[in-house]
């Protein structure tokens, strides 16, 4: 194994842990606070389901890059790594609960301004208001479940040591359920960077394989697990009786409701069952429990009256929310700095943009007026901020047109040889079509990564993107992997010229 | 962490504790009519009976607060159910003191005066069986307690009118010396005393019916 890429592993387990120790909480922190769970069981279940989650649900990520698959490069994705997690720990230290995705957002953010890369407007916008709708949608949720349960048990007559039995036993389930759900989505976060570079090798243990993959995610799982264990019970607390004193039942309600809010905005298969049914769909933006269980906290606050709510602390919370991004980001600017200059570790791959003649053909069939272009056409970019600027100087396009222009002027050559003896091409994952596709584009060299997943469309319809519609979304999806995937394969470097 | 079997086997104490109430102020109404009918080996045998079910019940409460603070079952409420506990065993305590003050004592009670100790002991048993009704109510139906609040109330209010009168009309006894008096004054507040630990319990349970709502 390279001693190397263990230390790059690090900034990786650094920011697990930082996820343990924080977003435990979300999960957890209402039934700590409320005495319903002791911390001691609570982290015990949590790190459990979190590394099982990890490791069986979150092998489905095996082929992406995760959030930061932006980061092209290793030592650039240990220091947003770092810098996420820094900036997650620095949190926790305030005892705020924070949400490790918006710190990793930041950190991309800060990569993006220090290797002169466009963030994505329309996909910020989303997470941004994803931030808002969130808690308010947990809000609802909340005070919907709660005056829901009230009914049953005014209707049930429960007795009140069974009452209590149930709802202890509810917080374990739903909270294992969380805990195995952040382990399958955050894992990602944590270790989706690290998949192409993975030091681990199959295992077969007792007649069952362990691949490498999941190894590695069995790693971060545990760092995870750890954080939990050493780190959490203080933001669990926080959580659980600072902004509000919660009784049992209503710790549930809080779980329950951030449960459902994370389901409603994560589930593909819902989206698919409603579309099918043609019934409206919800946009499936990556959501932040931290921000679910705050507010549905403040949903039940605000139901009773809003006596009880601790304004306080809140205000600390959503100015953590607010600060972590921007921490996180001019942390990662700096570090990459650091790294850069300093350690003489490259943290992004160089990409040049080039206007040329197939661009601007290209840009002409898709109905962009190539006259205002012309005066670009040839002219070579290191940094697509300069691009940007030079396009909205000159040719007068801003937005949405000219990050189009940006993407397909990205050089990323592709040199298509099946023959190589290195080959990491994932056969099985691809359908005998897509091979046969693959064949017949077989030595020929793309200088843009769009010609190559135009040539592969031509060649089989199982190469084409779909209508963008919530039905065609999956489809849409698991081919846009494995057009990366063919990218990173085949990609021209210096091993692979 | 409890299994249900283990709250089922709670409950199932706390249900024999609320049984044990109801049988304590059951024989408590029977021991004073047995002895203001002289009925003297009735009298004894429910004396016996209650000191039965007074450790009993002492038991009980026990276990139970052993188990809830052990198992930390109920943290929200487990200081209002321990303070219910504690209260409603008080009932059988007074009740006990009470029987154990009449067999001690023995107080010549005259004639004229029996019915209204009979009364006064009536009251006082409904004061205390609707107390524990809704002690036992709070723990399934908090709503439908406040009914046998309004009883209790109703009752402990009858208690105390009877037991004045009872104290008026005694001192008012011309053919009664002062210590006989006094004697029949003191065991008129002692059968009262039952309804006056019943009306605790009920004031109680309605902050905690509150507390329980919220």
């Amino acid at each position: 194994m390279d001693g190397g890429i263990l230390l790059f592993l690090s900034s990786g387990l650094f920011l697990g842990w930082s996820l343990g120790a924080n977003d435990a909480a979300n999960v957890f922190g209402t039934a700590v606070g409320s005495r319903m769970v002791r911390f001691r069981t609570a982290a015990v279940v949590c790190s459990l389901f979190v590394c099982l989650g990890a490791v069986t649900g979150g092998a489905g990520a095996a082929h992406t890059l995760g959030r930061l698959g932006a980061v092209n490069a290793l030592g650039g994705s240990f220091t947003v790594a770092l810098a996420a997690a820094l900036a997650t720990f620095a949190m926790t230290r305030l005892g705020l609960p924070v949400s490790t995705s918006q710190a990793v957002v930041g950190a991309i953010i800060g990569w993006n301004l220090y290797a002169g890369m466009v963030t994505g407007t329309s996909a910020l916008s989303k997470i941004l208001l994803s931030w808002v709708l969130c808690p308010v949608l947990a809000a609802v949720v909340a005070v919907v479940v709660y005056d829901l349960m009230r009914r049953i048990r005014k209707r049930t007559r429960m007795h009140l040591l069974r009452q209590d039995a149930a709802v202890r036993w509810g917080l374990l389930v739903v909270g294992a359920f969380g805990s195995y759900s952040l382990g399958a989505n955050n894992i990602a976060n944590v270790m989706g960077v690290f998949v192409p570079d993975n030091p681990f090798n199959d295992l077969v243990v007792l007649g069952i394989t362990v691949t490498g993959v999941q190894q590695l995610f069995l790693l971060g799982g545990l760092a995870i697990g750890v954080g939990v264990l050493t780190y959490s019970e203080r933001v669990m607390r926080t959580v659980g009786n600072r902004l509000l004193r919660l009784s049992p039942e209503a710790a549930l309600v809080v779980v329950l409701a951030q449960s459902v809010v994370l389901f409603l905005f994560a589930s593909e298969g819902l989206e698919g069952w409603l579309a099918a049914r043609g019934l409206p769909t919800l946009p499936l933006v990556p959501v932040s429990s931290s921000q679910a269980v705050i507010g549905a906290i403040l949903g039940l606050g605000l139901l009773k009256g809003g006596r009880g709510v601790r304004w306080r602390p809140l205000g600390g919370v959503g100015l953590g929310w607010l600060a972590t991004p921007v921490v996180a980001g001019v942390t990662a600017f700096f570090l990459l700095f650091f790294v850069d200059n300093v350690f003489d570790q490259p943290v992004a791959r160089p990409v040049t943009y080039r206007i040329d003649a197939a661009v601007a053909r290209q840009l002409e069939t898709e109905g962009l007026d190539i006259a205002t272009l012309s005066l670009l056409v040839g002219e070579e970019h290191t940094n697509a901020l300069v691009l940007q600027d030079r396009l909205t100087e000159t040719a007068g396009l801003a937005g949405g047109a000219a990050r189009r222009v940006i993407e397909m002027a990205e050089m990323s050559p592709t040199w298509i040889d099946l023959g190589r003896t290195n080959l990491d091409l994932d056969r099985d994952w691809l359908a005998l079509d897509q091979l046969h596709a693959l064949r017949s584009v077989s030595g020929r060299r793309f200088e843009h990564r769009w010609q190559l997943h135009q040539a592969l469309a031509e060649a089989s319809p199982l190469w084409r993107l779909r209508e963008e519609t919530p039905l065609n979304r999956v489809w849409n999806q698991e081919l846009r992997q494995k057009l990366a995937h063919i990218d990173r394969v085949f990609a021209v470097t210096e091993t692979h010229p | 962490m409890p299994f249900f079997g283990n709250t089922r086997s709670l409950e199932r104490k706390l249900d024999e504790f609320h049984d044990t109430l109801t049988e304590g102020s059951l024989v408590f109404r029977e021991a004073i009519t047995a002895y203001l009918d002289d009925a003297e080996d009735v009298f004894a045998r429910k004396l016996a009976d209650i000191d039965k079910l007074e450790s009993r019940a002492d038991r009980l409460s026990a276990e139970v607060e052993a188990a809830l603070y052990s198992q930390s079952l109920i943290p929200e409420h487990r200081g209002d159910v321990l303070g219910l506990l504690e209260h409603g065993d008080e009932i059988i305590d007074r009740a006990q003191t009470c029987l154990q003050r009449f067999d001690v004592e023995r107080p010549s009670i005259p004639e004229c005066w029996r019915p209204h100790y009979r009364r006064l002991a009536e009251a006082s048993y409904q004061a205390a069986d609707a107390a524990i009704c809704a002690s036992r109510r709070f723990f399934r139906e908090p709503s439908a307690v406040s009914d046998f609040l309004v009883k209790v109330q109703h009752h402990e209010s009858e208690a105390d009118e009877i037991g004045l009168d009872l104290r008026r009309g005694i001192f008012s006894d011309q053919a009664l010396d002062l210590a006989h008096r006094q004697h029949l004054r003191y065991f008129a507040e002692t059968v009262d005393r039952v309804a006056d630990v019943a009306e605790d319990v009920a004031d109680r349970l309605a902050i905690y019916v509150i507390k329980r709502q919220m």
